[in-house]
């Protein structure tokens, strides 16, 4: 028998997963020599405008990003429990948990990050959130930046909204440009507008070409390169690397070739946030049985197009989890039309209590507008104590066989 | 297995495919294919009643509700949530607590006066209210009635979810407990029918679709 180890080949650097990693990485890098080399760093909320850091010139980190990359790597049981030793319920967010540890402990193995010296907060994505950076800045002794979006409950984003949004947009600037000495500039703001607009346009359009039957591109890759959507829209190398993975998966429509590394033989939509702990296991469940997950709300949520101060505040008060339960099903309606999906999977999160709770409603018309079944499993994205396979594999096998049945197979 | 075919007097050679259901199918070597509990419910409740269309089936693992189309095709189903409050465990659970056979509940449910109120959010906090409740003197049947309403309150948030839709047939090994149908009925609002060997209508739905595949096959042993 042969002893032969199977090398893995080295990653292309011109390939869009190679250079999306690096900016994932590099962000965390940056940070670190931006801290050395004295300048203030901060920690930010995910759907913070990250224009408003970018055109100031100031390095910041995602712990929610963190969180999910030390949940991905088996370190968030560890973390969590330090946090719920501390008094925090385990029913708040399991992000909330390891950052909250992190800023204790200082270390986690699994991804560390530079100590923030102010923190960007902004509660479009969830109320959670506010208390959560409210104990960050008391733990750490250093100053809060918040934003309220508040949840939109009309289907429009109104002016008066706009109005009052905006008028923080321009608290946070000023409120920046005291606390680090950095300074907007109307110039660098057009240059960072007009990245992030490449860098959204070409993320639609790359998503879009799930279209194609089979999908040029594995679902289960937008998980992955949404960091850089969340993180580094406004950088340069973000709009390059972005172009590159639509022409690949352009490339793999004229091809044949997918990312999907099985026979594509039915098409679903994933709701909610993966599970980062199961990773493998929600995958293959579904791979084994030659699901591609084709799109997610992510496809839609992180394009963001806008022209202008204005249009970008309008922009942050239209994401996911601050608008009302008719726009964010039409939104996925969309979607799993243009990509002709044929079941939903739903990850009832239990960190999520916002995302999960309008679910099961959000859910239910889905599948009556587009004739497609629903099924939802429970499961965390980041504590691994709230899942369990056994009864995933038999969600995901029930939606397969109804899949199948209405083919007319099985 | 063995044990199996040596009770029905045939050899492995007899059998012409396996067919494996349930929480570990895929870890069952000698099946020759696998199929979700969901739908080996389905096959083998609409076998024995064709005009069913919403199927009740609470097991010790899980409960689940699912919803069967005109064409007798599965096309939506709901299960229960990471708690193990309106399964068949939870049943288990009480009727140690109360120190009497599981299939003792029915007949003592039969005879309650005014049900208890038994919580079921959480089967540790009924357990404690079971607890406090016989202590402070509510009688064992009004006990064990709030248990099998308890039950049903939490299936029936399911069922209403899917839609509930005439005939509802109600499987797996809880349909043998009368307490639980008779407070779903309440809860729903619509006979539920059962039959006797409902626990098995899984098994018949697995045997039913082994015998499709080797129909589909073309060779089938004599």
């Amino acid at each position: 028998m042969s002893n032969e180890v199977k090398k893995k080949s080295p990653p292309d650097p011109n390939s869009a997963k190679f250079k999306l990693g690096k900016i994932a990485t590099d962000a965390y890098v940056d940070a670190q020599a931006a801290k050395d080399r004295g300048e203030m760093i901060g920690w930010c909320s995910s759907n913070f405008p990250v224009e408003i850091p970018e055109t100031l010139g100031l390095a910041v980190c995602y712990p929610e990003n963190q969180a999910a990359g030390i949940a991905a790597r088996g370190g968030g049981e560890r973390l969590c429990n330090i946090s719920e030793d501390d008094g925090y319920s385990n029913d708040i967010c399991a992000y909330a948990r390891i950052s909250l540890a992190y800023a204790k402990t200082k270390d986690a193995p699994e991804q560390n990050m530079p100590a923030p010296d102010f923190l960007l907060c902004c509660n479009n994505i969830c109320n959670c959130m506010i208390k959560w950076y409210e104990n960050l800045a008391k733990d750490l002794d250093i100053p809060m930046i918040i934003i309220d979006i508040p949840f939109n409950p009309d289907y429009e984003v109104s002016d008066a909204q706009v109005a009052y949004v905006k008028a923080q947009f321009l608290e946070a600037i000023k409120q920046l440009e005291e606390l680090t000495g950095k300074k907007w500039t109307e110039e660098k703001f057009q240059e960072v507008m007009e990245y992030s607009g490449r860098t959204s346009r070409a993320w639609l359009a790359a998503t879009s070409e799930a279209k194609h039957t089979p999908s040029p591109f594995n679902g289960f890759d937008l998980l992955n390169h949404m960091a850089v959507m969340v993180t580094a829209r406004g950088k340069k190398e973000a709009a390059e690397a972005m172009e590159v993975l639509h022409k690949e998966y352009l490339e793999n429509v004229e091809t044949g070739n997918s990312t999907f590394r099985a026979e594509e033989k039915h098409r679903i939509m994933f709701e909610g946030i993966a599970c980062w702990p199961y990773l493998r296991a929600t995958s293959t469940g579904l791979k084994s049985r030659g699901i591609n997950m084709v799109t997610t709300i992510y496809a839609d949520a992180f394009g963001f197009i806008y022209d202008d101060f204005d249009g970008m505040v309008k922009a942050y008060c239209n994401v996911p989890n601050a608008m009302n339960l008719e726009n964010a099903r039409d939104k996925r309606v969309k979607l799993i039309k243009a990509n002709h999906v044929e079941g939903l999977l739903v990850h009832t999160n239990r960190s999520c209590k916002l995302w999960s709770g309008f679910m099961a409603e959000m859910s239910r018309q889905i599948s009556a507008e587009c004739e497609i079944p629903h099924v939802a499993f429970d499961g965390d994205q980041a504590d691994p104590r709230n899942f369990s396979e056994a009864q995933y594999e038999t969600r995901v096998q029930g939606l397969t066989e109804i899949m199948e049945s209405k083919k007319g197979g099985c | 297995m063995e044990t199996i075919l040596k009770k029905a007097q045939l050899t492995r050679d007899d059998i012409d495919y396996v067919m494996a259901t349930g929480y570990g199918r895929r870890n069952f070597d000698p099946a020759h294919g696998e199929l979700s509990e969901l739908s080996c419910h389905a096959k083998g409740v609409l076998f024995k009643n064709p005009l069913v269309r919403t199927i009740i089936d609470i097991g010790g693992q899980d409960a689940k509700v699912l919803r069967i189309n005109d064409k007798g095709i599965m096309e939506n189903f709901m299960m229960n949530d990471k708690c193990a409050a309106g399964t068949g465990r939870f049943l288990d659970v009480m009727a140690n607590i109360l120190q009497m056979p599981v299939n003792e509940l029915e007949k003592r449910a039969e005879l309650a006066e005014k049900p208890a109120k038994i919580s079921s959010t959480c089967t540790v906090f009924a357990e404690s209210e079971v607890i406090s409740q016989l202590a402070s003197g509510e009688t064992v049947e009004n006990v064990i009635a709030g248990i099998c309403n308890s039950v049903a309150s939490r299936v029936a948030g399911l069922a209403k979810r899917v839609g509930i839709k005439e005939e509802v047939f109600m499987s797996g090994g809880v349909a043998q407990n009368g307490g639980v149908r008779k407070a779903l009925e309440k809860e729903l609002k619509v006979p539920i029918k059962w039959s006797e060997t409902s626990q098995m209508m899984g098994a018949l739905g697995a045997a039913i679709s082994a015998y499709e595949q080797v129909k589909k096959r073309g060779v089938l042993n004599e």
